[in-house]
């Protein structure tokens, strides 16, 4: 007994450092936010002139505008379709194929999807735009909005369907007054977990949004200004994106917890 | 049945659609020839795997080895014991140290990556401060190499490690670990003959997810990388919109899906052998969380 508690004693240890070496990253880039100077060099002062340049940026609010509307539209089309997929899966048999189907975009890789799909767009001469990344982001959407509903669904007692049938309740009324309240938080989880995929994804949009400045999203203008150096002005929009990300999951974890029997 | 298919056409006709046409369109293409101007030469031929043998390409693909396996290796060394401390805490604080673990991994993936730049560049956080020590006199080329690609990918995967290794820990329980105490066996003969080899289905699917998500990726070899050692996802990227050999990166693409495929067949033959059922079972994982 006694020669495991030292080791119990490092373990904690180094279970402190991991989090010292995630967290201090995050933590320095806002701190850097609100240097007057905005560099790492010296604290200056205090100061939210960073925050108020990127307000004044017309690039950043459009970009940001973009990935409000592509996020916003594919959580919407992969949230439906998802949580229907969800639905047809858990009633009958499980079949290998169409798990692994539905997984399918969880695990390839990026870069793979990415070319894919502007493959397939330029094949059929579609044009390219917000509408485009918009039908990208959905495929890998409707696999998570599948996977977190499904995990609902298998804890739900199919019987209270059949006694809302047999009461002679009418399919879309069963669904929507008996189902649907339910899974409701698992369905709104898979929103919010697609909308924060959406919305932090670069390398798919990127290949799909085609050339003009006008479908840039957000992910792309953060990958253009560190490609063009180290500005202040990205500790300010990290700090932003970092608390808004953190809202959501906390947010969706508190939904989760709460449908959790 | 006819209700179950209703329900299903619209989420599985999308996936044939956006996903299984154009990954058939992209193996087509990786049999054919790039054009003069671009473009494709509908010409059957196996010269981009070929192409992808050859010594340019090679060594790109063996570097996108070595990093990926660095990292996998070295994600695995810290996650371990993280896991396993977190899986020692009480049951109530166990939920939310994986929360507090899991939360960077949220942010986006580019803020994270520029973090790192601003801590390791000649006049970054790491540099000056030793310099303002006077630890040292020249700043430490930490950025642009292979070890910031390293410390990239392992500082953004390391989360999902963590996660996976901790839920094949906790699921032991303490009574194999004590009847091999009170057996005699000590700390460390204990942890390799009875903790590491029931936790070889956490770390299978932990080092796949890592090796998977590094081997591809392109964001990270870029902007730590600064394009010193450009990986196979640099490499697909630059054959689609710069050199416009769309053959070729879709040759590559499809090498890389294979890479994934073999991998996770390993893993789900380890997963299984390991649960003692004869029957392999796939895991997916959530690997778009990651980029």
């Amino acid at each position: 007994m006694m020669a495991r508690d030292p080791i119990r004693l490092w373990l904690n240890a180094h279970l402190g450092l991991v989090y010292v070496f995630l967290y201090v990253p995050i933590l320095v880039l806002i701190a850097l936010s609100f240097n007057k100077s905005g560099l790492p060099t010296a604290w200056t002062g205090f100061s939210t002139e960073w925050y108020g340049k990127l307000v004044a940026n017309p690039k950043i609010l459009s970009a940001a505008g973009n990935s409000l509307i592509v996020a916003v539209a594919s959580t919407i089309i992969s949230t439906v379709i998802g949580t229907l997929l969800a639905m047809g899966l858990e009633e009958g048999r499980s079949n290998p194929w169409l798990d692994a189907l539905v997984a399918a975009p969880m695990i390839i890789p990026d870069i793979v999807l990415a070319i894919a799909l502007l493959s397939f767009y330029t094949l059929l001469n579609m044009s390219l735009g917000l509408h485009s990344i918009v039908l990208s982001h959905a495929v890998f959407n409707i696999a998570f909005v599948c996977m977190v509903v499904r995990t609902r669904l298998k804890n739900f007692d199919r019987s209270i369907v059949e006694a809302s049938i047999d009461l002679g309740a009418s399919e879309l009324t069963t669904f929507r007054r008996v189902t649907l309240p339910v899974i409701a938080p698992g369905v709104v989880a898979a929103a919010l977990l697609s909308f924060t995929l959406s919305i932090d994804e670069f390398i798919i949009a990127y290949f799909t949004a085609g050339a003009g400045q006008g479908s840039t999203t957000f992910p792309m203008q953060i990958y253009a200004m560190i490609r063009f150096g180290v500005t202040p002005e990205i500790n300010a929009i990290a700090t932003i994106v970092i608390g808004f990300s953190f809202f959501l999951v906390l947010l969706s974890q508190r939904l989760n917890r709460e449908a959790a029997p | 049945m006819a209700r179950r298919t209703i329900l299903m056409a619209p989420g599985l006709g999308y996936l044939a659609l956006l996903l299984i046409v154009p990954c058939l369109i992209i193996f087509a293409y990786s049999l054919f020839e790039r054009g003069t101007y671009g473009g494709i030469v509908y010409d059957p031929t196996l010269e981009n795997y070929q192409r992808a043998a050859s010594s340019l390409f090679a060594r790109i693909f063996l570097d996108s080895v070595r990093i990926a396996a660095t990292a996998t290796i070295v994600a695995l060394l810290v996650g371990y014991p993280a896991a396993y401390a977190i899986a020692q805490q009480p049951r109530n604080r166990q939920m939310a140290l994986l929360v507090l673990v899991m939360l960077p991994f949220w942010s986006n993936y580019l803020i994270r990556t520029y973090a790192w730049i601003v801590l390791l560049n000649n006049q970054g956080l790491i540099n000056r401060t030793l310099q303002g020590a006077g630890v040292i006199e020249q700043p430490l080329p930490l950025l642009y190499n292979e070890f910031a690609i390293v410390l990239g990918l392992v500082y953004n995967y390391v989360p999902f490690v963590i996660l996976a290794l901790y839920s094949s820990i906790s699921r032991l329980g303490p009574e194999l670990r004590e009847a091999s105490f009170d057996l005699g066996g000590s700390a460390w003969t204990t942890f390799r003959r009875v903790t590491l080899p029931l936790t070889v289905p956490g770390i299978a699917a932990g080092a796949v997810f890592v090796f998977v998500l590094s081997i591809g990726n392109f964001v990270t070899p870029d902007l730590l990388g600064g394009g010193q050692r450009p990986m196979l996802g640099n490499l697909i990227y630059s054959q689609y919109l710069s050199a416009r050999d769309w053959p070729m990166g879709s040759a590559l693409g499809f090498i890389l899906v294979v890479i994934m495929l073999a991998l996770l067949f390993g893993q789900a033959i380890l997963s299984a052998r390991a649960s003692g059922e004869g029957e392999a079972r796939i895991v997916p994982q959530p690997a778009r969380v990651a980029a």
